[in-house]
């Protein structure tokens, strides 16, 4: 690996940390226009045009914040807590295959920053290491409505992870490989996974909004009944820490379910705009359609915030353990029986 | 029994079948609703910048009127403020000096003439009461103040703008 490597590698690791941030950033000005718009409102237009200034507006509140550490909590994990869920959100985005390599003379660009042969398990690590930053934080504020929070965040994510992993079994079936470059390359033109395992995507989108903690599946903040949840006590830049890392996470998973099921950086057609924009170019339109993929995840998680109510927490448990798993193993059966009998 | 009127309705309650219990198709319909309003026009006024328009009987703040050469029409007569039920106006009067025929239309005038905007119910009981047709609540809505000693308003804030000469 000579220096060019090194630096290319670099650069591209702080433009996808730099994109992701700016996309979770933007994504709570667009949650909060989305809102508006699904209910007959205009939303914030107060800061710059349309209100796009917005986020910064938002960041520097949250800056400007008192810093409180509850007396009686734990000060090294109660900062650890924010630290580790800003941090298992922002390492998930190192295995995603934004595109295909880019050529120029003689430099080849990969547009993935590692590809490891257990893309997908890594994936699995960093998604239920982030539950530790939920439980962490919950647990050192030393409040009984962080703890309930904390404990509902952590059964919640134990849940659904089985039923996820069961679903992406039958994606793994199909795909023989745990690679998610091999993945996305199988998905060549319009090959798309979604569409030999239209039930395994459900049940991943499903386990998505569960593990991202979003509606309807956000009881481990939920205000009826905890308060903040697990971030009651948290304030200031920490409890920022907390609402970005759940945005990054939608990010990151929005790019999983793209990149997995949806086709990630191919569109039907790629083959003939690869041969007439060149090495170079080519592959940027592909990354470009992988982020309109992204974005359209990203609207349907919003989407589906302000539609659905929160579920019960028996009705949870009801939902992750007696229809999705169920369902989960039967969709792994049945995925073989097709494999076997008449692929 | 019989029921007294034919409105009952007998409600069965069945267990939820595989379907509903996923919530899938519900959800779908409840998608399908949310997404009509996406696309519909927002309902909301940014106020500072659009106004909504006040019915045409809207009460709002009031104003001394002038007659058709600009002279102010109230003679302090009181009728105002004693019709007034929250007690809102008070006034001095004074006598109109020679020289000043242009100002006031009667000999008798207000000097001092207030209305503590705080009191006001703006039920225009003052508005039925003055003889003269000096005062009607045409106004938009009092705006807000940081005290109150400032919704105290005078005659300076309540005479209509003198007529172009």
């Amino acid at each position: 690996m000579g220096v060019a490597d090194i630096v290319i590698k670099f650069v591209l690791i702080v433009i996808i940390f730099a994109i992701s941030l700016v996309i979770a950033m933007y994504s709570t000005y667009a949650e909060r226009k989305i809102a508006a718009f699904f209910q007959d409102r205009v939303g914030p237009n107060r800061a710059g045009p349309w209100g796009i200034l917005q986020p910064l507006a938002d960041g520097g509140k949250m800056f400007l914040k008192e810093e409180i550490i509850p007396t009686n909590a734990s000060p090294f994990l109660f900062i650890a807590g924010p630290s580790l869920a800003i941090l298992t959100a922002c390492i998930g985005s190192a295995v995603i295959p934004w595109g295909q390599q880019i050529t120029i003379g003689k430099y080849v660009i990969p547009l993935q920053v590692t590809d490891i042969n257990v893309g997908i398990l890594y994936i699995f690590g960093v998604v239920s290491l982030g539950v530790y930053g939920v439980m962490i934080g919950g647990w050192a504020s030393n409040n009984k409505y962080s703890l309930l929070g904390a404990i509902r965040a952590a059964s919640q994510n134990i849940s659904y992870e089985i039923s996820m992993g069961l679903s992406i079994i039958a994606l793994l079936m199909v795909t023989g490989t745990l690679s998610l470059k091999e993945i996305a390359e199988q998905q060549h033109g319009w090959h798309w996974n979604v569409l030999y395992q239209p039930v395994g995507f459900l049940l991943f989108i499903i386990c998505a909004f569960a593990e991202t903690n979003r509606t309807p599946f956000d009881l481990p903040e939920c205000e009826t009944e905890l308060v903040g949840g697990y971030h009651t006590e948290y304030s200031s830049m920490k409890l920022g820490f907390y609402l970005f890392a759940e945005y990054i996470n939608m990010f990151i998973s929005s790019a999983v379910m793209a990149t997995l099921y949806w086709g990630g950086y191919n569109y039907p057609g790629m083959d003939w705009v690869l041969a007439h924009t060149g090495p170079a170019i080519g592959p940027l339109i592909g990354t470009a359609v992988m982020f309109a993929k992204v974005f359209l995840f990203i609207f349907f998680f919003m989407w589906v915030r302000w539609t659905i109510p929160r579920f019960r927490y028996d009705q949870l448990m009801d939902l992750g353990w007696k229809i999705l798993i169920p369902l989960a193993i039967a969709n792994i059966i049945v995925t073989g029986l097709w494999i076997t009998f008449i692929k | 029994m019989e029921s007294l009127t034919n409105k009952r309705k007998l409600i069965e309650s069945k267990p939820l079948n595989f379907l509903e219990r996923a919530y899938l198709p519900a959800i779908a319909q409840g998608l399908a609703i949310t997404m009509k309003h996406f696309f519909r026009k927002p309902v909301t006024i940014s106020y500072p910048e659009e106004k909504r328009e006040y019915s045409e009987n809207f009460r709002g703040m009031h104003s001394l009127k002038r007659d058709e050469n600009g002279k102010e029409r109230c003679t302090a007569c009181g009728l105002c403020a004693l019709s007034c039920p929250a007690e809102a106006i008070t006034m001095i009067a004074a006598e109109r000096q020679k020289g000043e025929e242009h100002l006031y239309r009667e000999e008798k005038y207000a000097a001092v003439y207030e209305i503590n905007m705080l009191r006001c119910i703006f039920c225009g009981l003052c508005e039925e009461a003055c003889p003269k047709e000096a005062i009607y609540l045409d106004g938009p809505h009092v705006p807000s103040d940081y005290l109150r000693k400032d919704f105290i308003y005078g005659k300076d804030k309540l005479v209509e703008a003198p007529l172009n000469q």
